[in-house]
């Protein structure tokens, strides 16, 4: 069988035991960044430098996004003298990196943890407010994975 | 035949079919055809939305139209009434000059009115509870009577800010967010509600908005430069009365200019002076950073320089859409189950294998869930 969790199969044998959620640290102004502090409900499912290695990628992976220089400027003066028209055929560089971070977040979750029953949202999909982790109470029955 | 017939309105027999299946949601044996409906569709602001959720506008939108005729009206009649003479007498530089105005105007104009300005979803049901629990815990009180107004505070670049809780979208406010009573919905960066344009002006479309009063100063300077250029070389020619006979659309474009160029001219400047140091009208106007607070009150979001602000407000990166205005409504997304009930329970794994068993067979009970994955 494959060696990676299918999340498929979590699914259908666990239910959801609770969420916890990482808020945004505003600390540094109005860039979107997480709180790397990890919070006590994970204490018994994962290890904690793990938990804060994949929050630090993800930060800095926003920052990438909302970098302000050079490629950036100019991309926006591009933009300007066609009218913002050329969106229509290419994508912005937030967006370009923000399918990284989708994918970044799907393989951290089939690799890492899934396995340990939780399952991390994607931020946008909650409007960048938060990292909502879905702690699964493992309820497999009969051949349990 | 003497057909005794009562004049009474035909009405049209209608046979409703009754259903035989039971109209349970759950227990329905088919899968539940509900017609997928987009997001834009659930939107709980006062947003109108066009073209299948690809424009959103503010709920009202009269100014907008009169600002859209002023423009087109006035655009219109001076390429019709004025361009002629002067590109003859003059150049032809000057209708195409005025064309390419005249589109960026209108260029601009659409994208601050029709785009999303930053719109900030509202909390899900779950994180609303798991704040609300924070806070309480924080504030060492329960629930039955309102508490207090939450705050949080956080430093940023060496200035205290407070970030406020929004009561309606139930979360805390970013700083510089705040909540737009019209259109209720919190925007980030948020600028001010513009009814010229119908729409909020926040972090996703500022920059729209400043090349539209920008552009709209320039066409109106334009206009009113060149009409009046037009109505004293004409009347150098043909005197002024005549003048005013043959083009009487002039003294209209003469007008409404004159009395747009102050207003418009000088909102452009406001918002050149705002972006130069990094501020939102919202700020300005309730002096938040303004030296009068406070000895060691300033800006924690400028960045130093007028050019480097001026240059991150108008060429920096576009962040995308946090509303997904055009994507599905998923079904129910899982819940965390309450301590025992087995009718809740199943209520929550049953839509999750409706979410992950489509065209499958049709989840009636709880065996189905709990086969091990056969593949």
């Amino acid at each position: 069988m494959a060696e990676t969790h299918n999340l498929q199969d979590l699914r259908h044998q666990a239910a959801v035991a609770s969420k916890v959620y990482v808020q945004r640290d505003y600390n540094s102004g109005t860039i979107c960044r997480f709180q790397t502090k990890f919070p006590s409900e994970l204490e018994s499912r994962v290890d904690r430098q793990q938990f804060e290695e994949t929050m630090q990628t993800l930060n800095n992976l926003y920052a990438e996004a909302e970098k302000i220089g050079g490629k950036s400027y100019l991309e926006g003066c591009l933009a300007c003298m066609t009218a913002y028209t050329i969106f229509l055929c290419m994508e912005t560089h937030y967006e370009k990196v923000l399918k990284k971070i989708a994918r970044f977040i799907k393989e951290q979750n089939e690799k890492i943890y899934a396995p340990l029953g939780l399952l991390l949202t994607d931020p946008i999909e909650r409007g960048l407010r938060v990292v909502e982790i879905t702690i699964f109470e493992d309820r497999s029955i009969g051949s349990g994975r | 035949m003497l057909h005794l017939r009562v004049a009474e309105p035909m009405r049209e027999c209608e046979y409703s079919q009754i259903s035989t299946r039971s109209s349970t949601p759950m227990e329905t044996p088919y899968k539940k055809r509900t017609p997928k409906r987009r997001k834009w569709q659930a939107f709980p602001g006062r947003n109108k939305f066009y073209c299948n959720g690809r424009i959103m506008m503010a709920r009202q939108t009269g100014v907008f139209y009169l600002t859209l005729v002023l423009i087109l009206v006035t655009s219109g009649l001076f390429f019709a009434f004025d361009c002629p003479f002067l590109s003859l007498q003059l150049t032809p530089a000057i209708p195409v000059i005025g064309g390419v105005l005249f589109v960026f105007v209108l260029g601009t104009l659409f994208r601050t009115s029709f785009s999303d300005p930053g719109v900030l979803p509202r909390a899900t049901p779950d994180e609303a509870a798991d704040l609300e629990r924070q806070i309480d815990v924080a504030n060492g009180s329960s629930s039955g009577y309102r508490p207090p107004p939450r705050t949080r505070e956080v430093v940023i670049n060496g200035q205290t800010v407070k970030l406020k809780y929004c009561f309606t979208c139930k979360i805390f406010r970013p700083p510089r967010a705040s909540h737009c009573s019209l259109c209720d919905n919190c925007v980030e960066r948020f600028d001010h509600h513009c009814p010229w344009v119908g729409n909020c002006v926040g972090k996703r479309n500022y920059r729209f908005f400043y090349m539209f009063i920008l552009s709209l100063s320039c066409l109106t300077i334009f206009i009113f430069a060149f009409v009046i250029t037009h109505v004293i070389l004409r009347s150098h020619r043909y005197g002024f009365l005549n003048t005013l006979k043959d083009s009487p659309a002039s003294v209209l474009e003469v007008v409404v200019c004159f009395f747009s160029v102050w207003s418009i001219v000088g909102l452009s400047g406001f918002h050149t002076y705002l972006i130069s140091s990094n501020q939102t009208t919202n700020e300005d106007i309730k002096g938040s950073w303004s030296s009068k607070r406070g000895k060691g009150n300033y800006n924690p979001y400028s960045y130093g320089n007028i050019f480097t602000n001026c240059c991150a407000a108008l060429c920096g990166p576009l962040p995308p859409s946090l509303i997904d205005r055009r994507g599905f409504v998923q079904s129910d997304t899982p819940h965390p189950i309450p301590p025992t009930n087995g009718t809740t329970m199943y209520g929550s794994t049953q839509s999750q294998s409706h979410m992950m068993c489509s065209g499958e067979e049709p989840v009636q009970d709880l065996s189905c869930c709990h086969t091990p994955a056969a593949e």
